[in-house]
């Protein structure tokens, strides 16, 4: 787009005559792989975030027919158990309590239909926030009431929850409470691996949550699974980039994990952040939509500020809810089917009437293609 | 409905977008349905034996009430005569209702009238009538206020969706998102400093000057909530024609970009309040763009693109990259991310 004044991004993140070149290196290098194989090629890009800019730039059009990108289990809202999600639904139900959150949770339904939205139009206090920072101001100015703010996403988000803990902590804030859903992107990794039918020729691993853990935390991928992986940046290059980078490590016969992203991601992360979230949290099991409980793969409040853990305040115990009948997110999060698999896409289930999280999120596979045309 | 599961009113039912659409579409057309309204112009377009009479009418709720560039009383008069003007309307008179919230500040108040004078008399217009209510503390939000306004539209002046044919060009007459990115900054103390500023303009002057020595303009809407995604997606509807848009050639103000790349929102799908978007035969995109960003509000004018006949008529934009996409009608409300 025309900028009036440019001081924010590169406009070689979307050269389009730059994409031109690199797409023709991809389709030859696919072709050779395919030509020695005799396999197509399957690329998960875990991020959901990668999900939407490949849709959002429509460079789908230039991927040879022998190369498919996958969605992955990278987006917090899709990767929420259906459990956890009426739980929280428990919570907004009950009297004085005001749940703030980010957007994306606002329309995920629970089992019985209803969701943040619906809860909201009935009288339910749930407010939109652009940070958590913000709840405990929320916090402050209602002193009657018990403020929860509802903490789900990945190694990304856990860090500035985690902050927001310490200060409610330190402030002495008592009636601040979070929901503690945090999941963590290599265990997930694990269980995309340890599905034997769908295998995964590479990975694009997502940016931000790397800026954070590191590179160190995917080794096993490619030491005990032999699976190439490249962690990437967000802007349509950096997704080309990493693909062709994916695709010499197939070649070459070399699996590793490469960073594409090295403007931002440093080899060890982000230590301030690490230090907080270890501070605040405990590794623990979680629940994954689809994928069921997996051990070590969640975060949760340790011991020490396990009285902002809205759950236990309340007293709401685990829920086995059932996902929705015929709906498949949680295969596509697995990379086991793509959005027009689904009976549902685009028909019973679109972004403001929908019946799976990937269709609500704004980094769900459903949404992407939805929105975009994949 | 579409949405049979709908039983209340969604904030998403105020965005602009596909839910709007739908409840106007499915109740109030239904009830009043009548050759004028079912048009869903920004102006009704009333034939009398002395000519032909725009008439529109639009309410404003923004929060906050006041924000960089502007506030709820500029646009409250921009808005309605930007509506008339689309129209190849000359405004001649707008009327102004205020719901205000007992307890709310008389200076603010003064601060508004103020702001709305300036506004009219900068569009050549004048406000002839007007009604005042107040309701108890808590039961409206500051201030709402609505505008109507009337116009003449000039004897060969014909602008309608219907008249777009293929080929035609698209164009624009600034940078997109300013309006929506400012107040959503303003309202939640993003921070986003510099040069994010509300766009709220009158356009007649600028419209006029074109439909004036221009031949060719088929249809010229403003562009307000749901942004120039939805407002395209309408037109495509009515026209029945395609469009295809470049990305490249949006005009776009860097605080904008980066605004809307943090937050996770899509510049297409973001309110403006001194924006239109101008479709005229290809032979004279040139004409209209000079003269266009020969005026002060139209300085970054662009032509975005062009219609196409299609079997089904579709909003797709050529990415930056080369690839293409669909453009939709924005669905809900736009929320920020979680990362």
């Amino acid at each position: 787009m025309i900028k009036v004044k440019n001081n924010f991004s590169s406009p070689l993140w979307s050269d389009s005559s730059l994409a031109c070149n690199a797409f023709k290196e991809i389709t030859k290098l696919v072709s050779q792989i395919y030509s020695e194989t005799g396999e197509k090629i399957k690329f998960m890009e875990v991020c959901g975030t990668h999900t939407m800019a490949i849709a959002e730039s429509g460079m789908r059009k230039f991927f040879p027919p022998e190369l498919k990108m996958l969605s992955g289990p990278g987006c917090p809202v899709c990767v929420t158990s259906q459990g956890d999600i009426d739980r929280i639904i428990a919570i907004a139900a009950i009297k004085d309590v005001i749940i703030t959150t980010f957007g994306d949770m606002m329309r995920v339904k629970g089992s019985s239909g209803g969701d943040l939205h619906s809860m909201r139009e009935m009288g339910a206090d749930i407010r939109v926030l652009y940070s958590p920072l913000d709840a405990l101001r929320v916090a402050a100015e209602n002193k009657d009431k018990k403020v929860v703010f509802i903490g789900v996403g990945f190694e990304t988000t856990a860090p500035i929850i985690a902050q927001t803990v310490f200060h409610a902590h330190s402030g002495k804030i008592n009636n601040f409470f979070i929901t503690p859903l945090f999941k963590l992107v290599p265990p997930a990794l694990k269980a995309v691996l340890s599905d034997d039918k769908h295998k995964i020729s590479g990975f694009i691993l997502p940016g931000h949550v790397s800026v954070v853990i590191g590179v160190k935390a995917y080794d096993f991928v490619v030491k005990k699974h032999k699976v190439p992986c490249v962690v990437a940046g967000f802007e349509p290059m950096d997704i080309i980039g990493g693909i062709n980078m994916l695709l010499l490590q197939i070649l070459r016969g070399a699996p590793k994990v490469e960073t594409e992203y090295f403007r931002a991601v440093k080899m060890d992360g982000n230590k301030s952040a690490q230090a907080i979230m270890k501070k605040v949290f405990k590794i623990a099991s979680a629940e994954w939509r689809a994928i069921g409980s997996i051990e070590k793969s969640g975060l949760v409040l340790n011991d020490a500020f396990e009285r902002f853990d809205a759950f236990k305040y309340f007293k709401i115990r685990h829920y086995a809810s059932k996902e929705p009948k015929g709906c498949i997110c949680g295969k596509i999060i697995m990379g086991q089917a793509l959005p027009a698999d689904c009976r549902f896409f685009g028909k019973k289930c679109v972004p403001s009437d929908a019946i799976g999280p990937c269709m609500v999120s704004s980094e769900g596979a459903c949404a992407a293609w939805f929105k975009y045309g994949g | 409905m579409k949405n049979k599961t709908i039983k209340r009113i969604l904030l998403a039912h105020g965005s602009g977008g596909r839910l709007t659409h739908e409840l106007v579409k499915n109740l109030f057309i239904r009830k009043f349905s009548n050759k004028i309204l079912n048009k869903l112009d920004d102006s009704a377009e009333i034939k009398t034996k002395s000519g032909r009479i725009a008439f529109t009418t639009d309410s404003y709720v923004v929060d906050p009430i006041e924000f960089p560039g502007g506030d709820m009383g500029r646009i409250a008069v921009c808005g309605t005569v930007n509506d008339l003007a689309v129209k190849g309307a000359k405004p001649l008179a707008l009327s102004a209702g205020f719901i205000m919230e007992e307890g709310f500040e008389i200076k603010t108040l003064e601060r508004i009238l103020s702001s709305m004078k300036k506004a009219a008399k900068e569009a050549g217009v004048e406000i002839v009538t007007g009604d005042t209510k107040v309701v108890e503390r808590g039961k409206a939000d500051k201030i709402y206020i609505n505008t109507s306004g009337i116009g003449f539209i000039e004897p060969k002046i014909f602008l309608s969706p219907s008249k777009i044919c293929n080929g035609d060009s698209i164009i624009v007459n600034g940078t997109m998102a300013d309006h929506g990115v400012t107040v959503m900054n303003a309202r939640n103390n993003l921070g986003f400093k510099g040069n994010v500023k509300s766009d709220g303009a009158p356009l007649n002057g600028l419209i006029r000057k074109i439909l004036s020595s221009c031949k060719y303009i088929r249809c010229i809407r403003d562009l307000t909530r749901g942004g120039l995604g939805t407002s395209l997606n309408e037109i495509a509807d009515a026209s029945g024609f395609s469009m295809l848009i470049n990305q490249k050639d949006i005009p776009l103000s860097s605080g904008v970009e980066s605004a809307c790349a943090l937050l996770g929102l899509d510049p297409l799908y973001v309110a403006n309040e001194g924006k239109m978007v101008l479709f005229v035969k290809k032979r004279e995109e040139k004409k209209v763009l000079n003269l266009m960003r020969s005026h002060k509000y139209g300085r970054q004018a662009r032509i975005i693109g062009s219609v196409l006949k299609e079997k089904k008529p579709q909003v797709r934009m050529k990415t930056l990259l080369g690839g293409e996409r669909i453009v939709m009608m924005l669905e809900g409300e736009q929320l920020p991310r979680i990362c």
